[in-house]
């Protein structure tokens, strides 16, 4: 009647040798690769002495700058696993035709497109917007820094380590092989008995952890630390959107933790929420995910949507056009995004008036997005536009954003859905505003405060390679899906049969579209890296490089650790326009000592932890679940007793830095003259 | 005007920092939300489930309505003496801080008691969460609510350490009154887990 448990040892749970892939020559050679790149870096921090430095000034720093780039990091590494993944995908595709099996088998192809999902949304796309609101929110409100800067590391690192059990998965085990939601009951214990989906689960929950509160503590951030002056109605739009998106994070990731909390019943102790028999239901999971997964894809592009307003009027140099309708349309998706979830699977059968209703819901979306693009377009109307680098990406967003919005609402009628669900038009949608919106509104972003970060630009050319690349590259590789969907044709396939033939050259373009994408990362690659090689050449003293309008641009690049030696005041929305135009005097003298929190090892160590954790409860090696978690308890006590969390930094230091400063600006003025 | 004046205006020269602990509670409180998402997500599941016996034993066979009054009242008074704590700390007595939240600790722990010496009764009886998802449900949901009032007992006691070593430190305070938010806001939850499973339970 009930499941018997596989049988698991007591010491290493279901932990064996079997457990390494040794009889798959691609993830071995993958292994050697990366297991030479690791041992070459760690041999070179080790060579160059930079472990000191690195854990004291960034691992275990609480600056939100230095966390922030750390996310970006993160980031860059994880996309391009992922991006690996995505020419897997579209090869394996290419060429499993005309009875050809393809290069990779089922098992593998599917862990593959279920990892790249996973990996893309939680460990690219989130960390980068998460990177994001975290460098420039505090700089943006005149904040020393965030509300709860302990937690903020402890944050990155839960999500870090969520990462690195994905990663985990690619040598010891496998991972899912279920798609990136891994519906029930196929993730189930009955139809997944592997590690697959116990790795899923508990990479999702381990950075989950870090998602949510890493959203409680910028919320408390931009309520609590605005510089004084700066109503709501004040805030730079990025921080607005910012805002609206870190209450949705605080709002759905615990939906998320509780769905799969469940499966993980489920699975470990053979509970019966979302099985087929004993009362479970499949679709209750499919419908807790999505109240989770709508919401999701608006906390990734609402701080885009920021990012592009920002943009936008920096390089047209004038107000925002709509600053109101543009809070006001974020706040409407914020919550209109929480009753459209459904619209995920209309096939469900919930009927005709369900559907409808969530139907139109959906199509009600596209009326704010829709104010946002005009007040975008009315901003740049009579604006003396500069094509920089961040307004190329702005552009190109625009054009392709549109398209994929209109395809959205193109499905959000139920009875077309029929006929479009789970086809490769789908894929061809969620990638077009995924890429065109979130992507490119990352790569906007840091062509744009990169300066700010490092004190130097990027380099124009090679940017203008990836972008020259990357878009045209996007629409070679997604347009044929876009027609294949409407033939009918679903996603997840592995190899096609003889009826296939005549598309092949479909998805052989599509490949191609995969290798100018390709290309557009490796010039983004060689972009930063020729950036970093002629600093010198690129440097930024003003600290303002784009005539910008928000406060980030009010100190040095890159900022002091303390950000402002002095609050600003805030009288107008775009505060540092404001005060260019009025010609206000940078305060030179009567610094005082500021107050600043103290870095912190708790944070890495709870992670790491937690982490080791999660990979026992993966492996069933429940002694060593139950050690570390009271290790986690205990250090998080252990944490407690320690009240001594901030120091002063002295007046004399930050009029040292400050007179720097000064000197600084006064000798680009006399270059200038 | 002179850029002197200008500089005082768009510059905080005199500024204070913000006190420790200057978001704590409002940080806390959008936690407590997050937290009681989780708990709104089981209720969900639960109504959804919770009428799926699979032909096993439903919520009349197996609810012991004393029993949970019981438990119910030992929640509800940790609740009151954890006020008293809060007033003693008010007043500034530490010695009697420290005696209500021993008791509050009690009540806890006897609701935990009771809470265990349930669960293991329904598995005896073959009622455990295995058996439908009707249990599974059950058993998460309650079983959710008892993981927090164990960790707010940890919690508890690690405060009581703390205010002894350190005395009502404005930091002790500030962790005293997240505790008693949170623990609040756990007897809240049970009012609905008594209400909507218990109660409701012995209705179907």
């Amino acid at each position: 009647m009930i499941p018997q448990p596989a049988p698991v040892s007591p010491i290493l749970g279901k932990l064996s040798l079997d457990a390494l892939p040794l009889h798959e020559p691609i993830v071995v050679a993958t292994f050697a690769v990366v297991a030479l790149g690791g041992i070459g870096l760690f041999a070179a921090l080790t060579y160059f002495r930079l472990w000191g430095y690195l854990w004291k000034e960034w691992f275990t720093s609480v600056d939100h700058k230095k966390i922030g780039i750390m996310y970006m990091i993160l980031g860059l590494v994880m996309f391009l696993r992922g991006f690996a993944d995505a020419i897997m995908i579209r090869s394996q595709q290419a060429l499993g035709f005309g009875g050809s099996d393809g290069y990779l088998n089922s098992h593998h192809f599917d862990q593959v497109f279920t990892a790249h999902g996973v990996i893309m949304i939680f460990f690219v796309a989130m960390p980068f917007v998460t990177g994001l609101m975290n460098y420039v929110v505090p700089l943006q409100i005149g904040a020393r820094d965030v509300s709860f800067p302990f937690l903020n590391n402890f944050s990155f690192w839960m999500t870090v380590g969520g990462a690195v059990l994905v990663m985990a998965s690619l040598f010891i085990g496998e991972f899912a092989r279920t798609g990136w939601l891994a519906y029930p009951p196929l993730s189930g214990l009955a139809y997944s008995p592997d590690v697959g989906v116990d790795y899923y689960i508990w990479s999702l929950q381990v950075a989950g952890v870090g998602t949510t509160l890493s959203g409680v503590n910028l919320i408390a951030t931009i309520v609590k630390l605005r510089a004084p002056g700066m109503s709501l109605m004040k805030m730079p739009v990025f921080t607005w959107t910012a805002l609206v998106t870190n209450i949705l994070i605080v709002a759905v990731f615990p939906v998320l933790t509780v769905v799969l909390a469940l499966l993980g019943l489920d699975r470990v102790f053979h509970t019966n929420f979302f099985t087929n028999d004993f009362g479970g239901s499949p679709m209750l999971y499919v419908n807790l995910i999505w109240i989770w997964g709508h919401p999701e894809v608006y906390i990734l592009v609402l701080p885009i949507f920021g990012v592009f307003s920002e943009v936008v009027s920096t390089f047209c140099s004038k107000r925002l056009f709509g600053y109101s309708s543009m809070v006001y349309a974020t706040c409407v998706i914020g919550i209109l995004s929480y009753i459209v979830w459904l619209h995920h699977f209309f096939t469900m059968g919930s009927g005709a008036s369900v559907n409808s209703f969530f139907g139109i819901s959906t199509m009600v979306i596209s009326i704010p997005t829709g104010a946002k693009l005009f007040n975008w377009l009315f901003t740049m109307y009579k604006g003396r536009i500069r094509y920089t680098l961040p307004m190329m990406w702005t552009v190109a967003f625009m054009l392709t954003f549109v398209i994929g919005g209109m395809t959205g609402v193109m499905m959000a009628v139920p009875a077309a859905d029929f006929v479009l669900h789970n086809s490769v038009f789908l894929i061809a949608h969620f990638h077009n505003v995924i890429i065109g919106g979130v992507v490119w509104g990352v790569f906007a972003a840091i062509n744009y405060w990169w300066p700010k970060a490092f004190g130097f630009k990027l380099n124009e050319f090679w940017g203008k390679v990836s972008f020259w690349m990357w878009v045209p590259g996007f629409w070679v590789a997604f347009t044929p899906l876009y027609m294949l969907g409407l033939m009918g044709v679903t996603r997840r396939m592995r190899v096609f049969d003889a009826s296939f033939d005549p598309l092949r050259i479909y998805y052989w373009i599509a490949l191609l579209g995969a290798f100018m994408i390709a290309a557009g990362i490796g010039a983004m690659l060689i972009q930063i890296g020729v950036s970093i090689w002629k600093r010198e050449e690129l440097k930024d003293e003003s600290g303002d490089p784009w005539n910008g309008r928000t406060l980030e641009w009010a100190t040095s690049s890159p900022p002091p650790e303390y950000n402002f030696a002095f609050t600003p005041k805030i009288h107008e929305i775009d505060a540092w326009a404001d005060m260019k135009a009025k010609g206000v005097a940078r305060p030179t003298e009567g610094f005082r000592d500021i107050y600043m929190p103290q870095g912190t090892w708790a944070g890495i160590t709870l992670a790491g932890l937690a982490t080791l954790c999660g990979f026992a409860l993966i492996w069933q090696v429940w002694w060593l679940a139950i050690a570390s978690f009271v290790g986690v308890v205990a250090t998080a006590i252990a944490h407690t007793f320690n009240y001594n969390r901030t120091f002063y930094i002295k007046a004399d230091h930050v009029a040292e830095v400050e007179a720097a400063r000064t000197a600084q600006l006064a000798a680009l003025e006399k270059g200038a003259a | 005007m002179s850029t002197a004046n200008l500089t005082g205006q768009y510059y905080d020269l005199h500024e204070h920092e913000h006190p420790d602990g200057y978001s704590t509670t409002l940080g806390f409180w959008i936690y407590l939300m997050s937290d009681c998402l989780i708990f709104g997500m089981l209720f969900a599941t639960y109504a959804v489930l919770g009428g799926n016996y699979a032909g096993g034993p439903g919520p009349k066979d197996l609810f012991d309505l004393n029993l949970v009054a019981i438990n119910t009242s030992m929640l509800l008074f940790s609740s009151i003496t954890y006020g008293f704590a809060m007033i003693a700390m008010q007043k500034g007595s530490k010695q009697g801080l420290i005696g209500w939240l021993i008791l509050t600790l009690a009540f806890g722990l006897t609701f935990l008691g009771i809470e265990l010496y349930e669960f293991h009764h329904l598995i005896e009886e073959g009622a455990g969460p295995q058996r439908s998802a009707f249990l599974s449900a059950f058993f998460t949901l309650v079983g959710t609510h008892g993981l927090h009032v164990t960790f707010g007992s940890i919690w508890l006691v690690t405060l009581l350490f703390q205010v002894g070593k350190h005395g009502l430190t404005a930091a002790n305070q500030r962790r005293l009154s997240c505790l008693s938010l949170f623990w609040h806001f756990l007897d809240v939850v049970w009012i609905g887990v008594f209400t909507f499973v218990y109660l409701m339970g012995a209705l179907r």
